[in-house]
């Protein structure tokens, strides 16, 4: 789960990471919260995109009157797709030198991996492709954990400035502390700055491993605040995985490999997928009626695959479940079924002994799939 | 021969009083798997329909000889359970468990790597079963039939389709394996690719990979130069939004680095035949073998 940069900060609070002074404001009014303001401050868009200084999404302020006239322009502004709902107002810091550090999972190490450069505040990709001798890489052992040492050598490597290097070597432990107790799936500072002030982390890209939720309170709450789609918050809280896409299929499986194999063969037959949705191993019948109740809530849906392979999920309890969720209700779309595996033959009879001719069965995936593309045309 | 287990296999499980571990373990049981212990720290001395309860794998592995752990406890302990299986001399360790932290898993294989000589499959994976001989895991062994073609997958459900289009044409399976999707996976493509060349029984390889990560590229440079049989290959995923994570930990498209077209590419050039739809697998192996 990606944190916007509040949040983020939120975090480098509880770690002890030094960052500048801010608050979180969702509209005018709340500037009213705070009796005094200490110029120069920053305003900062709460997006989850790149780029929000070029689209104008960042502005300095010096006075209460360019403060509030940037709090309504940037309120509500659309950066690339991305309305924005809320601001950071942040004490402006002198700038003396940019840096760039951030630690992630490198999947075919098997390592983390942290990325230390002296060439901050700017797009990073673009040194790793043009300079990559700019960008130091150090391959962190797990069970073993990063030593003070090891971050000495990188900052001399990296060619940070030495006469702050204690400094620094401070902070860089400190956000790897936060990558390993954290549970962050990325933890990406840039710019990681000199200033005036001292060093300090002034922006914050930080996404969290949800596997670990049950070991950090504050995951849920950070949750809450993150804004999804309605469909997508009544299928979560049903239990299912869904992300609404923009074709005309209404795809229904099991597993997350076999619903994105199902998105590709709709596709191979000219159709396109209206959402994925995958009811996970073991689903009783009531997860796929919440899974058919997903996609009625969706007016672009046409017609309706359910694919099932049948492992720890029982056939004849998704049949169950379809059957419940049409049950004295005229069907908008026509509904193409595909099961096999546990309990297929018990399942495709209670379909069958149960007449509805808006449901069809289909006795293979490639057949179901032209049905459901033929339908939705 | 069949690859990592067999009929000698002998299992103990961990978690054998869950749900899930007890389905799963009888399951494996009537297949013919020889289910002989299963561990559960306070009820050792009990017994699940014949199945004696072990306080620890330490204890069961003394008693009963068991090789192979099949892991089913819960996220929150299943680094540790993972760990006390190595170090009790489990040779295999199958940890069918979903949904453990991504630190947990990177710590637990960097221990094992460095500390054991016990191989790992998954976590967040089916388990493997070799048609006739012995299952560890949950794949239904109702669609396999015992043959010559090995089957390593990513994805779950997506093996049993291939499995599913291979049976229906009468092709059987000397192993199939479901490395699972996760970012840490113990065992990858590669380990499994290595042990299919060298077994006797296995003539070709399906291997079925998705979006995210650099597993299939890996595989792929490998397969060029140490792969004699022939491979058919499947990449879930062709038409997944760039940026959307689809379920699996693994499955995240981000630039244009483990796009379903770089990984085709990469097995292409590899001499692997890829192809375009899961339900195409079974005939593409008929033309190879």
């Amino acid at each position: 789960m990606n944190l916007f940069e509040y949040q983020g900060k939120k975090l480098y609070e509880r770690y002890s990471i030094p960052t500048p002074s801010s608050f979180f404001i969702k509209n005018l009014e709340d500037l009213n919260n705070h009796k005094s303001f200490i110029f120069p401050l920053v305003v900062k868009a709460q997006v989850q995109v790149g780029g929000r200084g070029k689209a104008g999404g960042i502005k300095l302020v010096t006075s209460l009157d360019e403060l509030k006239n940037a709090v309504n322009e940037i309120l509500g502004m659309d950066i690339k797709g991305h309305k924005v709902e809320s601001l950071l107002i942040e004490e402006a810091s002198t700038i003396l030198k940019e840096y760039y550090i951030s630690f992630t999972l490198d999947r075919s190490a098997k390592k983390y991996l942290m990325l230390l450069s002296a060439k901050g505040g700017m797009d990073i990709e673009e040194v790793a492709e043009k300079n990559p001798e700019d960008l130091i890489k150090v391959y962190i052992s797990p069970s073993q954990g990063l030593s003070e040492d090891t971050v000495t050598d990188a900052i001399n490597d990296a060619k940070l400035d030495p006469e702050f290097k204690n400094e620094l070597k401070d902070i860089i432990l400190k956000l790897y502390h936060l990558f390993i107790a954290g549970d962050c799936d990325l933890v990406e500072v840039n710019p990681l700055a000199i200033t005036n002030n001292g060093v300090l982390a002034l922006d914050s890209k930080i996404s969290l491993d949800m596997n670990a939720e049950y070991r950090h309170e504050e995951f849920s709450t950070f949750e809450a605040e993150i804004p999804i789609p309605e469909a997508e918050a009544f299928a979560k809280s049903k239990g299912l995985n869904f992300i609404k896409l923009d074709g005309s299929v209404g795809i229904i499986g099991n597993g997350a490999g076999l619903v994105m194999s199902t998105l590709d063969v709709v596709s191979e037959h000219g159709g396109e997928a209206a959402n994925f949705l995958d009811i996970g191993g073991g689903a009783k019948a009531e997860t796929v009626t919440s899974a058919l109740e997903v996609l009625e809530s969706d007016s672009n849906v046409k017609s309706v695959l359910i694919n099932i392979f049948g492992g720890i999920t029982r056939c004849d309890l998704v049949a169950d479940g379809i059957i419940e969720a049409t049950k004295g209700k005229l069907l908008k779309w026509p509904i193409i079924v595909r099961l096999d595996g546990t309990n297929a033959k018990e399942g495709l009879e209670i379909l069958r002994n149960h007449e509805n001719e808006k449901i069809i069965i289909s006795e293979s995936m490639d057949d179901a799939a032209k049905l459901a593309v033929t339908e939705s045309q | 021969m069949s690859i990592f287990i067999d009929k000698n296999t002998r299992v103990v499980v961990q978690g054998l009083t869950g749900r899930e571990g007890q389905f799963h373990a009888l399951r494996n049981r009537d297949y013919g798997t020889q289910v002989v212990a299963g561990t559960r720290p306070g009820k050792g001395g009990e017994d699940v329909q014949g199945i004696p309860i072990f306080n620890s794998v330490e204890e069961a592995v003394k008693a009963t000889g068991a090789n192979t752990a099949m892991t089913f406890v819960p996220p929150a302990f299943a680094k540790d359970a993972v760990l006390e299986a190595a170090i009790a001399g489990c040779e295999l360790i199958v940890c069918i468990t979903e949904g453990i932290p991504a630190k947990d898993e990177a710590e637990m294989y960097d221990i094992l790597k460095h500390t054991t000589n016990a191989k790992l499959l998954g976590p967040n994976c089916p388990g493997l079963i070799s048609p006739g001989k012995s299952n560890v895991g949950i794949m239904p062994h109702e669609i396999t039939k015992e043959g010559t073609v090995g089957v390593v997958s990513r994805s779950g459900t997506l093996t049993y389709q291939a499995v599913h289009e291979l049976t229906k044409l009468e092709i059987g399976q000397s192993t199939c394996i479901g490395i699972g999707g996760d970012p840490v996976p113990g065992m990858s493509f590669i380990d499994v690719l290595t042990a299919f060349e060298d077994d006797e029984q296995t003539n070709a390889i399906v291997m079925i990979g998705e979006i995210g990560g650099s597993a299939e590229e890996e595989a792929a440079e490998f397969i060029k130069h140490n792969i004699s049989k022939p491979v058919v290959s499947y990449i879930a995923g062709v038409t997944a939004p760039p940026g959307k994570k689809m379920g699996h930990a693994g499955a995240i498209v981000s630039g244009n680095k483990g796009t379903a077209k770089a990984k085709i590419e990469a097995l292409t050039e590899a001499g692997v035949k890829v192809v375009k739809n899961p339900t195409q697998i079974g005939t593409a192996i008929k033309d190879v073998i």
